[in-house]
């Protein structure tokens, strides 16, 4: 270990520690909001993976305590951040995500389920660097679009043009996997970005536009593989073809509704200890929820996102610096975009899209990901100016 | 900043509708529409799997298996899977086909629908059902099969019940035998429907066809919990099925053997006989004892489905027709033994039962001449004598006086025709009623009969008076020549009741056609109580727990004609038949003092074949209790090849050669005990 090191570090532990400690002042609903989800997805989790292996039910289960574990810890030290260090190191994360996500087009990349997202660390466990672009590219997106044009409440032409660069680049690396959900997110952390730096009203107008146009060209010329048609005709009308595409969509109806108002109990869903719904663990996680835990339970985890998507806002706005109001958010606009999709496309009013829930999904990386994310929001709280 | 905070409750907003929507959405789906998901889920998530009821088996009186039911490991396939892969289950049929050690190609044939062009090996019965496509599968390959079922979606490896006949070719159009059911069955029978599992058999022929319903049993119901793949998880609610009821029967299992090798022997002794049927009856009950038709089959061939070439020799006018019983389906003249009607119609008549008859060797009906057998005479006889040695003259005569007081070829308008009347009370000219499905009814010509066949073929007739037979005349000009005269009189005059049509009536020759099974009828209740009964092979239907559910008793269906004093006078006559008669031959060495058996002989002749061979009897002569009644198709004279295979069968209930079937000469009476686990108590 680097001898410089060691006593910063120490140092480190003492200031977070001490009595005047941003630890202290953190938000705690935030911190509560998102422990509660952790919980509740370590069950949900649980669930769905204790019938995989005969005499191992637990085995899916503990690797995500210890994701969650690290995930606590890298949001541990997230929050310790100072926004300025953040500000500028921010072009070497978003240097190292592009790494991270070029590593996977080269041979060391791996294709799990279809999606060559991956790179394999051996004993199980693999990285998949484009959940770490997201808040990689928020980082970057928010560094350049901190410092407005002179005079006036608005992002300047060339920092947009190199936000449009910065974004279109790691996309362009996603879609390569193909990763079409992710993509679909950091288009989206893309444009709030943007539109939360002040973007003129025409403009947001015209990047509504060319994300029609972007989805026309995209429909038109074919760009997409046939399993995403089949996806979205499915959503059109899953009877269509029950068994191919419409049925994920299809078994994850009938998990959520044959919850009904107070669930099956945990273990207790038929659909999920048979293993009907594909993906359960991970993208279709809410499904487990949705028939364990009934309505009630379903409800209360959307609320327990909903309370982390509003103490978010609450945080940016009372951000009194550029930087942290719009990374903040851009994280915010992260997981509501998730929330949506994910939720949404188990429910029926979304195309099937893969990308996961936050805080519930079985995932290390995204875990890591989501981490880090309320790690920020808590980091631009601690130092926001009491009011 | 503040346009940053302007757009962030623009988000927030936006984050509110968000929860919202996915709120509501989660109300809709798991409130409103909760229910029906439930149903849902649990469609998909279980399966009902039918544990077919055991069938139950048919006993003989004493309690000895006719069919029983024997396990097999059968592998059955579902179609219905199949068809939703993607190659329409190619892969799964090779692999099956492997550890099956089949070709490929006759798994896919056993599993295709069957139709108006798909020949067997095909699938005729629901196909919703799992097909059957092995039953005879050693434990090592099922095991393969169940061990590996991710490779064999849609295939089962189950332990079945398989009927199993321990008499072999025994009785097999009697017992009858197992087909899947068919969509159309299904339909037509409602009952059958809900007591149907989907996954057995439905009977299709003899006693398992009458008694279907009672045999079947119902079926039981296992709700099983399964996985994405179909791995059974667990047992969600189960309903035992209940076990088909136990048939026991009149029949004796020993007596059916020897009815059985005496047919044989009689089929092999005549050269040229094409079929064979004999009856057993008990005369006090009218129980059905044995019965047995030749040319007969294996009806364990039905089992785990057909081949085509066993269906086709069932089929096949090649092989006689096989699944047809001559007892029930088979029509012939009945010669002299019709005499003992004719007897009767003459007692009723008026001509005294007591009196002289002569019996010329030729007698004169309306111009032609009637023959005795040989043109032999037989002198100023008695009707006792007239039955022991045949005579036909006596009764050429008697009828052709009653046609002439009916008023001959111009009727008077109630003609009381003794001959034909008195033959249907004896039960001939319609079905006895028995326990078997699709008996016929035999015919007995008369007036109104000749009428009826006038409207129905004068038509035809008047054409082919006209046009002739060409396609005859070719062959042979005098019978193209004859057929055509026969047909220019039928057009004209085919509604009248001729002479010669009553005489040949009154020596059961001409138009009459009586069953086997009539006939023994005809004759129990003519030496038993003068009733006549409706012969039932059925004696009982048990539950299989022992406790006794229905006994089955042959109807009284009508009395015969004639007094006891009259009745009692044939049955001495007949009782000379064996002794001093036409059968007396047939009868030598056989020991009278043990048993004395009764009976009559028949020759019918049949244009252009041999004469049918006819043996109707009964023992012991004083007090009957047995009627036999033999009949060899083509099988020359009664006294030839149907009354050496009576005496073979009275031999085997007696004991004569060997251990008696019914000791003490007595049908088994009491029921045999049936234990509570379903076995007979010895």
């Amino acid at each position: 270990m680097n001898q410089a090191l060691v006593p910063r570090s120490r140092s480190i532990v003492r200031r977070a520690m001490g009595a005047h400690s941003a630890v202290w002042r953190v938000d705690g609903v935030l911190l509560v909001a998102v422990m509660a989800l952790s919980v509740i997805g370590t069950l949900l989790v649980w669930s769905s993976t204790r019938t995989w292996a005969a005499g191992a039910p637990t085995g899916m289960v503990k690797k995500h305590i210890l994701n969650l574990a690290i995930g606590w810890v890298l949001c541990g030290i997230a929050m310790l951040a100072d926004q300025r260090t953040l500000r500028i190191y921010a072009p070497a994360v978003y240097g190292v995500s592009l790494l991270g996500l070029l590593a996977v087009i080269t041979p060391l990349g791996s294709t799990i389920n279809g999606s060559h997202s991956w790179i394999l660390l051996g004993g199980g466990f693999a990285v998949q660097p484009s959940e770490l672009a997201k808040p990689a590219l928020i980082l970057m997106l928010s560094a350049l679009l901190a410092e407005p044009a002179r005079g006036a409440d608005r992002p300047r032409p060339l920092d947009l043009l190199l936000c449009a660069a910065a974004a279109a680049i790691a996309m362009g690396l996603v879609m390569l996997q193909p990763d079409f959900g992710t993509t679909m997110v950091l288009a989206v952390i893309t444009g709030a970005s943007m539109i939360f730096a002040g973007l003129r009203k025409r403009y947001i107008a015209g990047l509504a536009v060319l994300a029609m146009a972007g989805a026309a060209a995209v429909w038109l010329f074919g760009l997409l593989k046939p399993y995403q048609i089949a996806r979205f005709t499915a959503f059109i009308n899953p009877a269509n073809d029950p068994r191919g595409a419409g049925y994920n969509s299809t078994q994850a109806l009938i998990a959520i509704g044959s919850g009904e108002l107070f669930g099956k109990g945990l273990f207790q869903g038929g659909q999920t200890t048979g293993r009907f719904v594909p993906e359960q663990h991970t993208d279709f996680i809410f499904t487990v929820a949705g028939e364990e835990f009934g309505f009630l339970g379903a409800v209360t985890v959307v609320a327990l996102l909903g309370v982390v998507l509003v103490r978010g806002l609450r945080i940016a706005r009372q951000s009194d610096e550029r930087f942290g109001a719009l990374v903040v958010a851009g994280i915010v606009c992260w997981f509501a975009f998730q929330t949506l999709v994910n939720v949404g496309m188990t429910i029926g009013i979304m195309p099937i899209t893969g990308v996961p829930l936050p805080f519930v999904s079985y995932g290390g990386t995204a875990t890591f990901a989501n981490m880090i994310a309320v790690g920020l929001l808590q980091a631009v709280h601690i130092r926001e100016r009491p009011f | 900043m503040n346009r940053v905070r302007a757009r962030l409750v623009v988000l927030q907003f936006l984050v509110f509708l968000l929860l919202a929507v996915l709120a509501l959405r989660l109300w809709q789906v798991q409130v409103v529409r909760g229910p029906q998901f439930v149903a849902a889920a649990t469609e998909t998530r279980t399966r009902d799997v039918i544990v077919p009821a055991v069938r139950g088996p048919i006993l003989d009186a004493s309690g000895r298996p006719l069919v029983r039911n024997r396990t097999a490991l059968v592998v059955s396939v579902d179609r219905a899977e199949m068809e939703r892969m993607r190659d329409g289950g190619v892969a799964v049929l090779k692999r099956l086909g492997a550890v099956l050690d089949r070709p490929v190609k006759e798994l896919r044939e056993r599993i295709r629908p069957c139709g108006p062009h798909v020949t067997r090996p095909c699938w005729p019965g629901s196909l919703y059902s799992p097909i059957p496509i092995d039953d005879k599968v050693s434990p090592r390959q099922a095991l393969q099969i169940l061990e590996r079922q991710e490779d064999f979606p849609g295939v089962m490896a189950e332990v079945q019940a398989v009927r199993d006949y321990p008499l072999g070719t025994g009785a097999s159009q009697t017992l009858g035998y197992l087909q899947p059911v068919t969509e159309e069955e299904l339909k037509k029978r409602s009952k059958l429907k809900a007591n149907f599992s989907g996954v057995d058999l439905v009977g299709r022929d003899g006693l398992e066809y009458v008694y279907d319903e009672a045999l079947r049993g119902s079926p039981g119901l296992r709700r099983v919990q399964v996985d994405r793949m179909g791995k059974v998880l667990g047992v969600e609610r189960q309903t035992s099925p209940v076990p088909g009821d136990i048939l026991i029967t009149n029949m004796d299992a020993n007596v059916q053997k020897a009815v059985d090798q005496a047919l044989a022997n009689a089929m092999k002794n005549a050269p040229k006989a094409d079929g064979a049927a004999a009856v057993v009856l008990d005369v006090k009950t009218g129980g059905v004892i044995a019965i047995g038709s030749m040319p007969t089959y294996d009806p364990a061939v039905w089992a785990g489905g057909i081949s085509e070439k066993d269906y086709q020799r069932l089929l096949s006018e090649k092989t006689g027709l096989p699944l047809i019983s001559r007892a029930t389906h088979g029509q012939y003249a009945p010669g002299s033994t019709f005499k003992v009607s004719s007897v009767s119609s003459m007692v009723r008549d008026g001509y005294p039962l007591k009196g002289k008859y002569d019996c010329p060797g030729v007698y004169d009906v309306a111009g032609t001449a009637f023959h005795n057998f040989h043109g032999i005479g037989m002198g100023v006889i008695d009707l006792h004598t007239a039955l022991v040695k045949s005579c036909d003259t006596i009764f050429y005569r008697a009828s052709y006086e009653m046609w002439q007081r009916d008023g001959g070829l111009k009727p008077v308008k109630h003609p009381k025709e003794p001959m034909t009347n008195t033959a249907k009370a004896f039960g001939f000219g319609k079905k006895t009623g028995i326990d078997l499905p699709g008996e016929v009814p035999g015919r007995i010509p008369g007036r109104g009969w000749k009428k009826q066949m006038w409207a129905a073929t004068r038509h035809l007739s008047c054409t082919r008076a006209k046009t002739g037979y060409p396609e005859v005349e070719k062959k042979d000009p005098g019978r193209a020549a004859y057929l055509k005269r026969l047909a220019n009189e039928n057009c004209l005059e085919g509604f009248e009741w001729k002479a010669a049509e009553a005489a040949n009536l009154s020596i059961g020759q001409g138009d009459v056609l009586v069953t086997p099974l009539q006939l023994a009828a005809a004759y129990a209740a003519l030496v038993g109580d003068g009733k006549l009964r409706s012969p039932r092979i059925g004696k009982a239907l048990v539950r299989p727990d022992g406790t006794q559910v229905q006994e089955i008793k042959a109807p009284v269906t009508g009395r015969l004609p004639i007094d006891k004093g009259t009745r009692d006078y044939i049955r001495a006559a007949l009782s000379e038949v064996t002794s001093d008669g036409t059968a007396a031959g047939a009868f030598s060495g056989f020991p009278m003092n043990v048993v004395k058996i009764g009976g009559k002989t028949g020759t019918a002749e049949v244009y252009g074949k041999e004469d049918t061979s006819w043996f109707a009897s009964f023992a012991p002569a004083a007090d009957p209790r047995f009627v036999v009644v033999v009949t060899i198709s083509q099988g020359g004279q009664g006294a030839m090849a149907a009354a050496p295979a009576a005496r073979e069968i009275y031999e085997g209930i007696y004991g004569i050669k060997g251990p008696a079937a019914l000791p003490g000469g007595k049908p088994v009476e009491r029921l045999p005990k049936i234990s509570k686990d379903g076995t007979v108590v010895h």
